[in-house]
C-alpha cells in the first residue's frame, strides 16, 4: 500500500483530534463514534494491523476507515513534522486496499455503484444535470470566458440548485462571463477519490477532461469547493490544466461592482470554512470578504474557525453514505450549537454539501428559530439594491 | 460475556459499547513498551451513574473494569491484564464549575488538559491549571490519578497535590465523595476531613472510578518568560535547583540533557519558567532569579544561555509537543519513559546511570527532571525512543527501562506510573506491613477484584 511506510511512525498521540487551542474534539468521525478507533491515530495503527495480519479486514475496518471525511484536521494538527502530510494520502490508499478486498460497508458500496453507474451519487441521468438553471439567465457554454460547474450538489439536491441559482445569479449580476454545459460533464469525482476509488475517479475526471477540452474550456468557476479542490488539485496530473475559482473567489474581488441597500439593522452572521477550500486550499478569506463587503452583516467567529474550522461530516462521500451523522454529536449539530453559542442567528456556509449538511442538524438540533444556514451568496443578494 | 455485552449496552447505549476485534486490538495495548493485553469489550458511559450500574454489573459477573482516561500514560496501566472490559471516561467530558475567586474547577473525568485549558482561557483568561507536557488529550483525572506534574508544579507540587476533592464509584458501586464536597455544596479543599481521596491516588484505578474531580487553578500571568541556565557539571544541579527554588517565583523548572546534537552532549540545561502581572513585576523577578545564582555564574562553572524572542516561545509552548515528537526519533512512533521520584541531592547519579544504562542498550535516549515543589522532590526521566514495527528495537528500549527502573530503586527513587512489572519490584521492597494494609484495604472495597487486576498485585 502507498504510504504504509508511515503508518507505524504515529505514536496515537492525539494532537490530530484538536483544532490548535484544543477547544474541542475536531476529527468528525472521532467526535461522532468516540472509540479511539475512530481517531486519526486509530486508522493509523488499525491499517498498519490489518496490513500486518493482526486483525481481518471486516465490515466495522470499512466503517472506521470510510468514516473519514477527508477534512484534513489530522494533517493540519499531527504532532509530528517528518510525515503528517502524509496522513490522508495514508487513508486514502487503506480505503483503495479495503475495496480491493472487496469487505466494503454497504453504503459506502452504493454510494459507489450509483456513481459508477450514473456518473452521480443521487444515481439521476446525467440529461438532469443543468435542470437547476430552469428559470434563470444561465447560459448554455459556448466559449464564455467561464465555465460555471455546479457539481453534484448543485445539479440534485434541492437545497443545492437552489444555492448554484443564486450563486450564478449573483455572478451574472457582478457582470462575470459564463455558460453551464448542458451535457457530457459528470461528478468532479473528488469524494470518490478521497474514498480511495482511484480508478472511478480517473474515469470520471477522464470524462470531463475530454469533454472540457473539446468545448475549449479554459477558466472554471466551481459552486463546491470540492468540484475547486479535484479540478485545481487533482486533475492536473491527469492532463487537465485548467485555472480554476471557487465562486467565492471570484465574487469577493467583483462585489464592488454592485450597489447595496442600506441596511436597517445588522444580521449577527458565523461563517463557516468548508474543508476543501479552507484547510485543503488555505482560502479562509474569499468569503469573510464576501461577507464584510455586504452592508449590514456583522461577522462574528465561532471558537473553531480558518485552520481549526469543524467539518460538517460531508465529506469523502458521507453526505451520502450518512456514517457519522446520528447521534447527538454528528459533527454537523455538534457546529450549530457552536454557531448559536456564538451569538450569531445566521450560520453562513460556502459550500452547497455544508447546507444540505448543517441546514439538516438545525432542524434536528430544534434550533430552526434561533439560527439560520445560509449560503454567502444568498446573504449578499438580497443586500444588493 | 454476550448477555453481558448486552446488559453494558442497555447501561450505556449501543452505539458506546464494543466487542469488536478492532476496539479489542486498539484498546489492548498503549504507545509504550509493555505487551498487548486485550479487553473483551470496550465501554463509553455519559453519567456517573451509568458507571455505578457498570460496576455493579461487573460485580454479579464478576468481570475485571479498567478505567481508561487518555490512555496516554505510557507504562501499559490502560491494559486489560486479565481481560474484562476498559471503562473509556472520556464521554463524560462536562466542565461543571470554575470557582474564579477560591480558584478551583470542578470537572467530570473525561475532561482532557487541553479542553479545559481552552475553556479558561476562553471564560476565565487570568486562570490556568498546571497542564503536563502529556498531548492536550490526556485527561484531568488521569493524570491526577498516576500523580503527574506540569508546568505549575514548582507552585503546586504534584497534580495530586492540586485536588481539591472527588467523586468516585466504589468496586461495589456505590457513588461516594471525598473532601470539601462531601460536606459543603463546595469544592475548596480536601482538609479539614479525614483524607480519604487517597484511596484512589496512585492506586492505577484498583481502588475504583474517579467520575468528577475538583482541582486548584492559578493566576494566569499577562507577562511570561522563560530562562535557561546552562552547567557543566551534574554535581552543580541540585544547588542551583535549590538556590533558584528558594527565591519562591518559579512556576516551573525543567532540568535536560541530551546527548544530541553533539555540542549540547554534556551540558546540563535547566529551564525556569516563571510569569508575572507587570513587565516590572517581571523584570524584578527575573533579578531574583539571577541573582540567586549569581556566586555559582560568577565562577564560569554556569551561565544563563541567552535566547532570542522567536525560540523563547517554543520553550513556552503549553504542552511542549517536542517531547511527543522524540516518539520520532527512530521513525518508528514509540517512546516510554521511567519517571522516577526521587530525592533532588541524586541527581548526578540519576545522570550517569541513566547515561550508562542507555548507551549500554544502544537506544536513542533523552534525560531531563521536573521539579517538584521548592525543591522537594523531583521526577527525573530517563525517555527511550524505539521503532514500533522493529521487535529487536522495541526489545531493547524495554531491558532499558526495566534495568532504568531497577536503578531508581537502588537509589532510594520510586519509578512513577510504574508498568505492572515494576509494581512488584516496588512492593518487594515495601515495608511488608503497608503491603499488607494495601491488600486489606483492597479486599474491602474490592472483594471481587475486579477493578483493574493484574496491577498492585505480588
Ligand atoms: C509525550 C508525553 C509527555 C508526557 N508528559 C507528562 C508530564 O509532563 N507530566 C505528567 O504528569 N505526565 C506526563 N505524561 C504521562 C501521561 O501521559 C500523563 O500523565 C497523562 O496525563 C495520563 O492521563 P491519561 O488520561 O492519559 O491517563 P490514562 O493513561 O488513561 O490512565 C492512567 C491511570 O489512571 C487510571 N485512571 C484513568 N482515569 C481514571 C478514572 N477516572 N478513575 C480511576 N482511575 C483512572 C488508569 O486506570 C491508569 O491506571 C506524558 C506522556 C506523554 C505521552
Ligand atoms: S497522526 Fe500525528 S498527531 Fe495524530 S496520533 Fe498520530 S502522530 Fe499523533
Ligand atoms: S481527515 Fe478529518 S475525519 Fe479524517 S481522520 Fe483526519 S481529522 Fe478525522
Amino acid at each position: 500500500m502507498e504510504h504504509q511506510e508511515i503508518l507505524h511512525r504515529c505514536f496515537r498521540c492525539g494532537y490530530c483530534k484538536f483544532p490548535s487551542n484544543y477547544t474541542d474534539i475536531n476529527c468528525p468521525a472521532y467526535l461522532a463514534h468516540r472509540f479511539e478507533t475512530f481517531s486519526p491515530g486509530g486508522r493509523m495503527w488499525l491499517l498498519s494491523a490489518w496490513l500486518n495480519n493482526r486483525i481481518g479486514v471486516s465490515q466495522r475496518l470499512g466503517r472506521i476507515m470510510f468514516s473519514c471525511t477527508g477534512c484534513g484536521n489530522c494533517v493540519e494538527h499531527c504532532a509530528m513534522p517528518g510525515f503528517k502530510d502524509q496522513i490522508l494520502l495514508a487513508f486514502t490508499a487503506g480505503r483503495d486496499a479495503i475495496l480491493e478486498s472487496g469487505t466494503v460497508p454497504g453504503p459506502v458500496r452504493d454510494y459507489l455503484t450509483r456513481v459508477q453507474n450514473a456518473g452521480n451519487p443521487y444515481g439521476q441521468s446525467g440529461k438532469k444535470r443543468a435542470d437547476w438553471r430552469t428559470g434563470t439567465d444561465a447560459a448554455d457554454y459556448s466559449g464564455q470566458e467561464y465555465l460555471f460547474f455546479a457539481g453534484d450538489v448543485g445539479a440534485y439536491d434541492s437545497r443545492g440548485q437552489e444555492i448554484a441559482r443564486t450563486a450564478a445569479a449573483l455572478l451574472a449580476k457582478a457582470g462575470v462571463d459564463f455558460g453551464v454545459l448542458t451535457d457530457g460533464e459528470c461528478s468532479d469525482g473528488n469524494d470518490v477519490a478521497m474514498a480511495g476509488e482511484k480508478a472511478l475517479f480517473e474515469e470520471l475526471a477522464g470524462k470531463n477532461i475530454k469533454v472540457f477540452i473539446e468545448r475549449g474550456v479554459k477558466k472554471i468557476i466551481t459552486l463546491s469547493p470540492h468540484s475547486f479542490h479535484a479540478f485545481k488539485n487533482l486533475y492536473p496530473a491527469l492532463g487537465g490544466q485548467f485555472q480554476v475559482f471557487h465562486y467565492t473567489q471570484m465574487l469577493a474581488f467583483l462585489l464592488g461592482r454592485l450597489s447595496f441597500k442600506t441596511p436597517v439593522e445588522k444580521t449577527r452572521v458565523t461563517f463557516h470554512d468548508p474543508c476543501f477550500l479552507g484547510r485543503h486550499n488555505a482560502d479562509y478569506q474569499s468569503p469573510r470578504t464576501m461577507l464584510a463587503f455586504t452592508p449590514g452583516i456583522e461577522l462574528v467567529e465561532m471558537d473553531r474557525n480558518r485552520k481549526n474550522a469543524l467539518c460538517c461530516g460531508g465529506g469523502g462521500g458521507n453526505l451520502f453514505t450518512d456514517m457519522i451523522s446520528g447521534g447527538d454529536d454528528s459533527p454537523a449539530r455538534a457546529r450549530c450549537r457552536e454557531a448559536a453559542a456564538a451569538g450569531a442567528t445566521v450560520l453562513a456556509v460556502a459550500c452547497p454539501a455544508c447546507a444540505v449538511m448543517l441546514g439538516d442538524a438545525v432542524k434536528t438540533e430544534g434550533l430552526e428559530n434561533r439560527l439560520q444556514v445560509r449560503e454567502v451568496s444568498e446573504l449578499v443578494v438580497e443586500r444588493v439594491a | 460475556m454476550n448477555d453481558f455485552i448486552k446488559k453494558l449496552q442497555a447501561i450505556v447505549g449501543e452505539a458506546f459499547v464494543s466487542a469488536e476485534p478492532e476496539e479489542r486490538y486498539l484498546y489492548s495495548m498503549d504507545q509504550g513498551t509493555m505487551p498487548p493485553a486485550a479487553p473483551d469489550a470496550v465501554a463509553m458511559p455519559e453519567t456517573a451513574d451509568q458507571v455505578a450500574q457498570i460496576v455493579r454489573l461487573a460485580n454479579a459477573h464478576k468481570v475485571p473494569l479498567v478505567p481508561m482516561g487518555g490512555g496516554l500514560v505510557l507504562s501499559g496501566l490502560t491494559r486489560a491484564l486479565k481481560g474484562g472490559v476498559i471503562v473509556d471516561m472520556k464521554r463524560m467530558d462536562r466542565i461543571i464549575e470554575v470557582n474564579p475567586v477560591s480558584r478551583y474547577a470542578v470537572v467530570e473525568a473525561g475532561v482532557t488538559q487541553g479542553v479545559l485549558k481552552a475553556y479558561l482561557s476562553k471564560h476565565h483568561p487570568g486562570l490556568k491549571h498546571s497542564m503536563p507536557d502529556a498531548p492536550p488529550a490526556a485527561t484531568i483525572a488521569g493524570n491526577v490519578c498516576i500523580h503527574g506534574s506540569g508546568h505549575l508544579s514548582v507552585l503546586g507540587g504534584f497534580h495530586s497535590d492540586m485536588l481539591t476533592g472527588l467523586e468516585a464509584v466504589l468496586p461495589t458501586g456505590e457513588i461516594v465523595r471525598t473532601g470539601s464536597c462531601s460536606v459543603s455544596p463546595q469544592w475548596f479543599s480536601r482538609a479539614p476531613l479525614p483524607d480519604l481521596s487517597g484511596l484512589f491516588l496512585g492506586w492505577s484505578g484498583t481502588t475504583g472510578i474517579i467520575t468528577k474531580l475538583g482541582i486548584r487553578l492559578f493566576p494566569n500571568y499577562r507577562y511570561n518568560d522563560v530562562l535557561i541556565y546552562v552547567s557543566e557539571t551534574a554535581d552543580l544541579m541540585p544547588e542551583i535547583i535549590s538556590r533558584f527554588t528558594g527565591v519562591q517565583v518559579a512556576e516551573d523548572m525543567t532540568p535536560w540533557m541530551t546527548p544530541k546534537p553533539d555540542w549540547a552532549r554534556g551540558f546540563f540545561h535547566i529551564n525556569v519558567a516563571f510569569g508575572a502581572h507587570s513587565k516590572k513585576e517581571l523584570i524584578f523577578k527575573r533579578n531574583l532569579l539571577q541573582e540567586s545564582v549569581r556566586s555559582i555564574t560568577d565562577t564560569g562553572a554556569a551561565g544563563f544561555l541567552p535566547i532570542p524572542p522567536v525560540q523563547k516561545s517554543r520553550f513556552m509552548e503549553i504542552p511542549s509537543p517536542d517531547l511527543a515528537r522524540f516518539a520520532d526519533a527512530r521513525k518508528g512512533g514509540g517512546f516510554e519513559y521511567v519517571g522516577a521520584i526521587m530525592a533532588v541531592e541524586r541527581f548526578a547519579e540519576a545522570y550517569r546511570r541513566g547515561t550508562e544504562i542507555a548507551e549500554k542498550h544502544h537506544t536513542t535516549y533523552s534525560l531531563g527532571a521536573r521539579i517538584i515543589g521548592a525543591g522537594h522532590a523531583m521526577m527525573f526521566f530517563f525517555a527511550y525512543a524505539f521503532n514500533r514495527a522493529d521487535a529487536e528495537d522495541v526489545g531493547r528500549a524495554a531491558e532499558a527501562l526495566e534495568e532504568t527502573n531497577r536503578a531508581c530503586l537502588e537509589m532510594g527513587g520510586i519509578p512513577w506510573k510504574a508498568e505492572a512489572p515494576a509494581q512488584k519490584e516496588i512492593l518487594k521492597r515495601m515495608d511488608p506491613n503497608t503491603v499488607s494494609f494495601m491488600n486489606r484495604l483492597r479486599d474491602t472495597l474490592d472483594p471481587n477484584r475486579i477493578m483493574n487486576p493484574g496491577n498492585w498485585e505480588v
